[in-house]
């Protein structure tokens, strides 16, 4: 058993299953354990430290210091793995040019924090005089930041070298401030706050076994809902204990879902699901699709996520709802590419961005049915100058039902399906189907482009068409065995498939534990499928049980 | 290379640590710099510097290579625009990629094998720029500059596959980085060392002060993972410390106007432009000594460069374009290929317009161009085009024209990395494990 007290909080008291004996250390890792107990013939897998995303950043920084901070500036890249950035965050460090990067964003953040006009509002307590140091007040700023930005109470001596590192660099700056910006510049720097560790205790419930702390708990739960770290009140029911009684857990879990801070989680969730960061590098030729602006790109994958966020949240309709619902919203931009007239509202036409309009397509229109017949996911998965029955049934398979498609073998002769202006084969359908008589090809096209077909009545941006080269599109299709006539049929095909919700959940639950779910979690997710089933498909209700149940924290699955 | 800046370095940190910033009269330019301005004046070396380049979709094959061996080759026709730089290139051909069974993930074994060694199966090896500045780049304030010239912050530059360079899009943010407020003029009369950056460095030592208790905790994983951000966290600080640091006077060193911004993007000419400001401003840190080490993305692996108002990419078109009987090439890829070979001489000619003594900046250094098809049309991995362009301080022969049967790419990766001095007998995995460099270019 190691424990040591360090301020009002007992941090690590860990009893390893393998009673394995460890130097005393303030806390102990997920991994850290898990190998000590594979060492001992338990098998174990567990969560590794995450590196917290540029969203996750910005969204501390707003809690913490308000959001007019502004954060600028190049995040590292992220790497998806299981279809999740989420599950990717568990695998990064940070690259020499990355750390600059932080540095530079740190010291603008910590800048802003303490200059004239935030200083009086930020930072708790007033020097005795702003040239000298004044350990007593950075130390009352320091540890409240501190805690908020490590999401855990600062030991004694971390605190205390926070403060001495402001109270040196105030001395030789002679500036108060600038001796605070020095410290908070460095706290943000600190793998602390960019990654998010593990802690472990003993588990009661378990004997032998091990479960998260309460921190660790609290950030786990706060970046599943808000894609934030925890706040105050999380934060105090993390050190009261509260989170390890069902109760408490439950209270807190209700408090977030019912936060206005979980439709940035939802976003975030969808965002990463759906691959939405793509988004930044799409473009299109505007001499073929003059419509397609930079604006058109932000309204497209925008009006995904309100069309989500709506149906989801405001109206906690059924998640295979998604995809046929004729219900969205709209602005000018897209209302150009969907040929549907929409006003512009005079109040919000400051020239900044599009109004947006609440939009039903009628029950007999072919455009707009469900989010794979948005704008976003169409134009997402096109070639810059074709539309791509391929792409999009590739996007379809991975994103929303979890299948993996295979890379296309090598020495491939593409000249037939690529040749637009191919006077036999006028349609993609038909340039595609003389490609995938190939055997090589076959087997993967045979996944891909029946799905896909029912969506080329969309151009590579989206817009609603009938004929490609002057021949009709025929737009039937097959999804696992189920035959449609065109883009709703698709929708429905989607909504009725068992795999779009065991997709989901699985999902949800990766991306919330930051890992691949491991086949030992199988029962769980298959659990969360039936209530999901059960509760009407509602996401708010999937998220809950995720979040109140014992395996989200457990370290052994 | 001796580290010049090392006497200098103790002085300016006791005045540090005495507690007040200390200013440092200097001795005039000519008292460090030989009579050509191409060593320093105590004899030692100038900085040797390195560099890659790519660009994706290589060349049409039958059409870049030279038809002679050795020295004083021709390059074929598409590269023409490489000619007045032909004495510093080396040229390969009969180049190989071997795939090993693994599937192939289009576009992607052509640059992991150039760059990494091979195709990674477990854990990704560092990036070949990285090991060689392990080896040149630590006693610069940049230890590698990375820019992308199509958009995208997507870079091959990385320690590990979690720890990636992310590329600099923007000219005017990459001059900023480097010649902003916080540059220091090497030829500068005056230096003090500013109390700012004084405390920036040195608050800096709470976090490294609780390394081990922090790594004690972790997993072997996570405990690699916090290796990297610390060792990252390492070239932050010599980064500062160099900024307190009186640096070695570099006659060729001049500040470069600051560039406007222009659009960025995936068509040609906004990437070519880009790339004229990048390569300009690179040759500027190189010679005013602020890296040893870059790394520049013309296109990226699938290129979607395209010409404005068209909506097919370099991509697209090396797939679909039939070969023109007449030519005997695909003539638009052509074209663009052609655009790719303009910009690396662009970049050629930013280094070589930067006078040093007898010679040029690109006397000492070298970059090494690789792309990631020899038939992008077919995804083929043989006779993939691979170049180095520059002296590298005399390290290597240059002026020839190599060619293999079939060996792997890596045999260029290992020869650099022995003339650089990377301590490495051999390099690469499974089929592009090479112990072979080319010995007849090592000088």
């Amino acid at each position: 058993m190691l424990t040591r007290f360090t301020g009002n909080r007992l941090v690590g008291g860990v009893a390893l299953a393998a009673g394995v004996a460890l130097a005393a250390m303030s806390s102990i890792s997920v991994a850290y354990a898990a190998e000590q107990a594979a060492a001992s013939g338990v098998k174990d897998v567990a969560p590794a430290m995450r590196r917290i995303s540029s969203d996750q950043y910005t969204n501390i920084v707003a809690a913490v210091f308000g959001p007019t901070i502004k954060v600028g500036g190049r995040f590292e890249p992220d790497i998806r793995e299981g279809g999740l950035f989420a599950v990717g965050a568990s695998k990064v460090s940070v690259s020499a040019t990355g750390i600059e990067q932080y540095h530079a964003l740190a010291r603008s953040v910590a800048a802003q924090v303490v200059d004239d006009r935030r200083r009086d509002t930020l930072i708790p307590c007033r020097p005795a005089s702003t040239k000298a140091a004044d350990d007593m007040c950075a130390r009352q700023f320091l540890a409240k930041t501190g805690r908020l930005l490590y999401r855990r109470p600062l030991t004694n001596a971390e605190l205390e070298a926070r403060v001495a590192a402001a109270g040196a660099s105030a001395t030789k700056l002679g500036n108060f401030y600038a001796g605070l910006q020095a410290s908070l510049t460095a706290m943000l720097v600190s793998p602390q706050f960019l990654f998010r560790h593990v802690a472990l205790e003993a588990d009661p419930a378990h004997p032998g076994g091990m479960r998260m702390d309460g921190y660790t708990k609290a950030a786990q739960l706060s970046f599943f809902l808000w894609d934030s770290a925890p706040d105050i009140e999380l934060l105090n029911a993390a050190e009261n204990g509260d989170l390890h009684t069902r109760k408490g857990l439950e209270k807190q879990v209700d408090r977030l879902l019912a936060s206005r801070k979980l439709e940035t989680g939802v976003r975030a969730l969808f965002e990463d699901m759906l691959r939405f960061d793509e988004f930044s590098t799409l473009a299109k030729d505007t001499a073929i699709y003059p419509k397609f602006t930079i604006q058109a790109v932000a309204d497209a994958r925008e009006q995904t996520l309100r069309t989500i966020v709506d149906h989801l949240l405001v109206r906690r309709g059924d998640y295979r709802d998604l995809y046929t619902t004729r219900h969205t919203f709209l602005t000018p931009t897209l209302g150009t590419i969907y040929a549907v007239p929409v006003a512009d509202d005079p109040l919000s036409a400051n020239g900044t961005a599009d109004a947006w309009t609440p939009y039903e397509f009628a029950a007999n229109d072919p455009r707009g049915v469900g989010i794979i017949s948005q704008v976003g996911f169409l134009a997402l998965h096109s070639h810059p100058g074709r539309s791509s029955p391929t792409l999009r049934g590739k996007a379809l398979r991975e994103v929303v039902l979890c299948q993996r498609v295979p890379d296309p073998p090598g020495d491939v002769n593409f000249t037939l399906v690529q040749n637009t202006s191919d006077k036999v084969h006028r349609t993609a359908r038909e340039r595609l189907g003389a490609h995938a008589t190939e055997p090589m090809c076959s087997g993967c096209h045979k996944l891909t482009d029946p799905m896909g077909y029912a969506l080329e009545s969309f151009d590579s941006d989206g817009a609603f068409r009938s004929t490609e080269n002057g021949a009709k599109i025929d737009t039937t299709g097959v999804l696992d065995g189920i035959a449609f006539a065109d883009a709703p049929g698709l929708g429905r095909a989607v909504h009725d498939n068992p795999q779009t919700v065991s997709c989901l959940v699985d999902r949800v639950y990766a991306y919330g534990a930051g890992r691949p779910i491991a086949k030992a979690e199988r029962e769980q997710t298959q659990a969360l499928a039936k209530d999901f089933a059960k509760d009407g498909y509602r996401l708010p209700d999937l998220l809950r049980h995720v979040a109140t149940s014992d395996a989200f924290y457990r370290v052994a699955p | 290379m001796i580290p010049i800046n090392n006497i200098a370095r103790r002085r300016v940190l006791r005045g540090m640590f005495g507690g007040a910033a200390v200013s440092v009269g200097l001795p005039f330019l000519d008292c460090f710099l030989n009579n050509n301005g191409a060593a320093l004046a105590n004899g030692q070396e100038m900085p040797v510097c390195f560099g890659t380049w790519f660009q994706g979709l290589g060349f049409s094959q039958g059409f870049w290579e030279p038809k002679t061996l050795g020295a004083n080759y021709e390059f074929g026709p598409h590269l023409k625009a490489l000619a007045p730089y032909r004495d510093k290139i080396n040229i390969f051909t009969g180049m190989k990629v071997f795939l090993d069974g693994h599937p192939l993930q289009v576009h992607r074994p052509g640059p992991q094998a150039a760059f990494q060694g091979g195709i990674p199966t477990g854990a990704e090896p560092p990036s070949i720029d990285q090991l060689i500045a392990d080896v040149i780049g630590t006693r610069a304030r940049y230890r590698s500059i990375e820019v992308s010239c199509h958009g995208s912050a997507a870079s091959f530059s990385r320690r590990s596959a979690g720890s990636i360079n992310p590329s600099e899009t923007s000219p005017v943010a990459l001059y900023t980085r480097i010649f902003g407020p916080d540059f220091r003029d090497p030829n500068a009369a005056e230096f003090t060392p500013d109390p700012e950056v004084m405390v920036r460095r040195s608050v800096l030592s709470v976090i490294t002060d609780e390394r081990n208790a922090l790594s004690t905790t972790l997993g072997a994983a996570d405990r690699a993972r916090m290796d990297e951000y610390f060792t990252s966290l390492r070239e932050l600080e010599q980064q500062l410390e160099l900024q307190l640091q009186k640096p070695a006077p570099l006659a060729a060193c001049t500040v470069p106007n600051k560039p406007d911004e222009i659009t960025t993007g995936t068509v040609i000419d906004d990437a070519l432009q880009t790339n004229k400001l990048f390569s300009g401003l690179l040759a500027h840190a190189l010679a005013c000594g602020q890296t040893n080490v870059i790394n520049v993305e013309f296109g990226g692996t699938a290129s979607d460069l395209r010409k404005p108002g068209n909506p097919q990419t370099f991509h697209i078109y090396s797939h679909e374009e039939a070969i023109d009987p007449q030519l005997g090439y695909q003539p638009t890829v052509a074209w663009f290929q052609q655009q790719c070979v303009d910009g690396f001489a662009t970049t050629l000619k930013a280094l070589d317009s930067i006078r040093e003594g007898d010679g040029t900046l690109l006397d000492r250094v070298l970059l090494y161009y690789s792309t990631d098809h020899g038939v992008a049309r077919v995804h083929g991995l043989d006779n993939m085009p691979m170049m180095t362009a520059g002296r590298a301080g005399n390290r290597l022969k240059t002026g020839m024209h190599l060619q293999a049967n079939a060996d792997t790419v890596t045999r260029v990766g290992l020869t650099l990395q022995q003339a650089y001095g990377v301590p490495v007998s051999a390099w690469g995995s499974e089929s592009n494990r090479t112990s072979k460099p080319f010995t007849e270019l090592l000088a």
